[in-house]
C-alpha cells in the first residue's frame, strides 16, 4: 500500500468514527425525546464538542493531503467528497444539540395525539434509517443504497409541509399547550433539514464512486 | 479546427519491437499536449517523429501517417531540413553549443544562410525575451554560454529554437534536470509560448502536464490509451489503467 493509500484508508476511518459518533448523538437525542430525559439530552449536548473536534482533525487531514499528495481523480474526488461530508456531519450533529436544547427546555412530554398527526415518530425513525443507510453506502462503497436516500428524503420533506397546518390546528385546539406546539415544529424542521444533509452526502458519495454531479440536478435516483 | 499535428494508424517498430501500435492522435494549433506514460511506454519515440529524429535510429520502421500542418512528412519528397524549421525540439539537459550566448541563438539563421546582421540580431533580442531571458543575460550577450545556470541554459535552448520561427515546439522532459524555481520558469514560459506555438511536451511530472497542458495523453506498452482534456484526464479518467497510471498505483 503507497503512503497516499494508506492516508486515504485513514481519512476514511475518521470520517467512518465521526458519522457514527453523530449517528449516536441522534439515537440518544430520539431516547432522550421520548422518554424525557434531560440527563441523556444533557450528554449530547456535552458530546457535540467531540464531534466538532473531529470535524477540525479531518478538515486539517485533507488540508494536508492536498497540500503533500496532490491527489488526482478518484482519489482527489475522494478527499472533496469528505471534505464535504465531514461538513455535512458538522451541521448535523449541531442540530442533534439543537434538539437536545429543546428537550431541556420542555416541561411535560410530547402530546400523544400531536405526535401522531404530525408522523413524528414516523419521521424521526426514517431520519434514523436515513443516517444509518448513508453511512453504511459510504463505508460499502454501494451508490445504489445511495440513491434510496433521494427517494426517502421526500417522505421527511411530505411530513414537514403538512406539518404547518396540522400545529396550527392544534394550537388553536389546544393554547395552553402552545410552547409544546412550537417546539415539536422546529424539530420537525431540524428533522428535515438533516433529511438534506443525508441527501448531500449521498451526493457526495455518487461523485466520489461514479464521478457524477448530482447537485441540483432533477431525477436523481433514475440514474 | 483543423488540427496542426496528426497521425492516423501509426505504428513504429525498432526491427521486431512493435514499439507504438495504431495511434491516431490530433492536435490542435496554440495548445500544449502533454505526453505522459510509464518509461518505455512509447512517448519519446511518439515525439521524436514529428520532426524525424527517429530516422537517426537502425532498424526503424514506420507505417500509417504522420501530418504536419497536413503534409505527410515521411512522404520521399519532404525536405528534412524544412521540416525542422517548422519543428523545433527541446531536450531533457540543457545543450547549448560551445559558443557565446548570442551565437548559439543567432546558429539556426546562420545556418539557414542568414547573412543581415542586424536582423540577427534583433531576432536573438526577440527570441531571448520571448524565452523569458533577456534581461538576465542583454549585459553579457558575448560570454560562453557555459557561463550561465542550468535554467537558464535551457531557457537558452529554448531560445535558440524560437529563433528559426518554427511553428511547433517539442519538449522532451524539459524541466526535469532543473531546480524547483527553474522548473517553474520554465512552465510559465511554456505557458505564454502557446499563443504563438504548439507545443508538445513529454513529462514523467504529473503535476507539470496538469499545470501546462490543455491535452494529456496516456501512452501504456505502445498504446495510446486515452487522450483528451487535461482536466477530464486528472479528474475523472475513462479508463482504469489512466486512473492507476495518474494516482500512482502502477507505473
Amino acid at each position: 500500500m503507497s503512503h497516499l493509500e494508506i492516508e486515504l484508508k485513514s481519512l476514511k476511518e475518521e470520517i467512518i468514527s465521526m458519522w457514527k459518533l453523530v449517528n449516536t448523538q441522534f439515537e440518544k437525542t430520539h431516547i432522550a425525546l421520548t422518554s424525557l430525559d434531560k440527563d441523556l439530552a444533557r450528554e449530547v449536548i456535552a458530546v457535540e464538542k467531540r464531534v466538532n473536534g473531529a470535524e477540525l482533525k479531518i478538515d486539517k487531514d485533507c488540508e494536508n493531503i492536498f497540500a503533500l499528495f496532490s491527489p488526482v481523480a478518484v482519489d482527489l474526488r475522494f478527499v472533496l467528497a469528505v471534505l464535504k461530508i465531514n461538513n455535512n456531519l458538522e451541521r448535523t450533529g449541531d442540530i442533534a444539540e439543537g434538539i437536545a436544547k429543546f428537550i431541556i427546555s420542555v416541561d411535560q412530554s410530547f402530546d400523544h395525539s400531536l405526535l401522531e398527526k404530525t408522523r413524528f415518530m414516523l419521521m424521526y425513525k426514517e431520519v434514523l434509517t436515513m443516517l444509518n443507510e448513508v453511512l453504511t453506502s459510504f463505508e460499502q462503497e454501494d451508490t445504489r443504497m445511495a440513491r434510496k436516500i433521494f427517494e426517502r428524503d421526500e417522505l421527511l420533506d411530505e411530513i414537514n409541509i403538512q406539518a404547518n397546518a396540522i400545529t396550527a390546528d392544534y394550537i388553536r385546539s389546544n393554547p395552553e399547550r402552545i410552547d409544546q406546539a412550537l417546539y415539536l415544529l422546529s424539530i420537525i424542521r431540524k428533522l428535515e433539514r438533516v433529511g438534506d444533509q443525508c441527501k448531500n452526502m449521498a451526493e457526495e458519495l455518487i461523485f466520489y464512486v461514479e464521478a457524477k454531479v448530482l447537485k441540483h440536478a432533477a431525477g436523481k435516483s433514475v440514474n | 479546427m483543423n488540427s496542426i499535428i496528426s497521425t492516423r494508424f501509426l505504428n513504429l517498430y525498432y526491427n521486431e519491437f512493435h514499439a507504438l501500435k495504431g495511434i491516431t492522435m490530433d492536435i490542435q494549433p496554440n495548445t500544449v499536449a502533454a505526453l505522459i506514460g510509464p518509461s518505455g511506454c512509447g512517448k519519446s519515440t511518439f515525439l521524436r517523429l514529428f520532426n524525424r529524429m527517429n530516422d537517426l535510429i537502425d532498424g526503424v520502421k514506420i507505417t500509417g501517417d504522420v501530418l504536419v500542418n497536413g503534409k505527410d512528412i515521411y512522404a520521399d519528397v519532404l525536405d528534412v531540413v524544412e521540416l525542422r524549421r517548422t519543428v523545433g525540439m527541446v531536450f531533457q539537459k540543457p545543450n547549448p553549443f560551445p559558443k557565446s550566448i548570442f551565437e548559439n541563438v543567432a546558429y539556426g539563421m546562420r545556418v539557414n544562410g542568414i547573412t543581415d546582421n542586424q536582423y540577427i540580431a534583433e531576432k536573438v533580442e526577440e527570441s531571448l525575451r520571448q524565452a523569458a531571458l533577456w534581461d538576465e543575460v542583454k549585459d553579457k550577450l558575448k560570454k560562453s554560454a557555459f557561463e550561465i545556470s542550468g535554467g537558464q541554459q535551457q531557457r537558452l535552448c529554448i531560445a535558440r529554437a524560437l529563433a528559426i520561427e518554427p511553428k511547433i515546439l517539442l519538449m522532451d522532459e524539459p524541466a526535469s534536470a532543473l531546480d524547483p524555481i527553474s522548473s517553474a520558469k520554465i512552465e510559465e514560459l511554456i505557458w505564454e509560448l502557446k499563443k504563438d506555438y504548439t507545443i508538445m511536451i513529454v513529462t514523467h511530472n504529473l503535476q507539470q502536464a496538469g499545470r501546462v497542458s490543455d491535452t494529456t495523453a496516456f501512452f501504456y506498452l505502445g498504446e495510446l490509451v486515452e487522450y483528451g482534456d487535461t482536466k477530464e484526464i486528472f479528474t475523472q479518467p475513462k479508463d482504469k489503467k489512466t486512473q492507476n497510471y495518474i494516482t500512482g498505483r502502477f507505473g
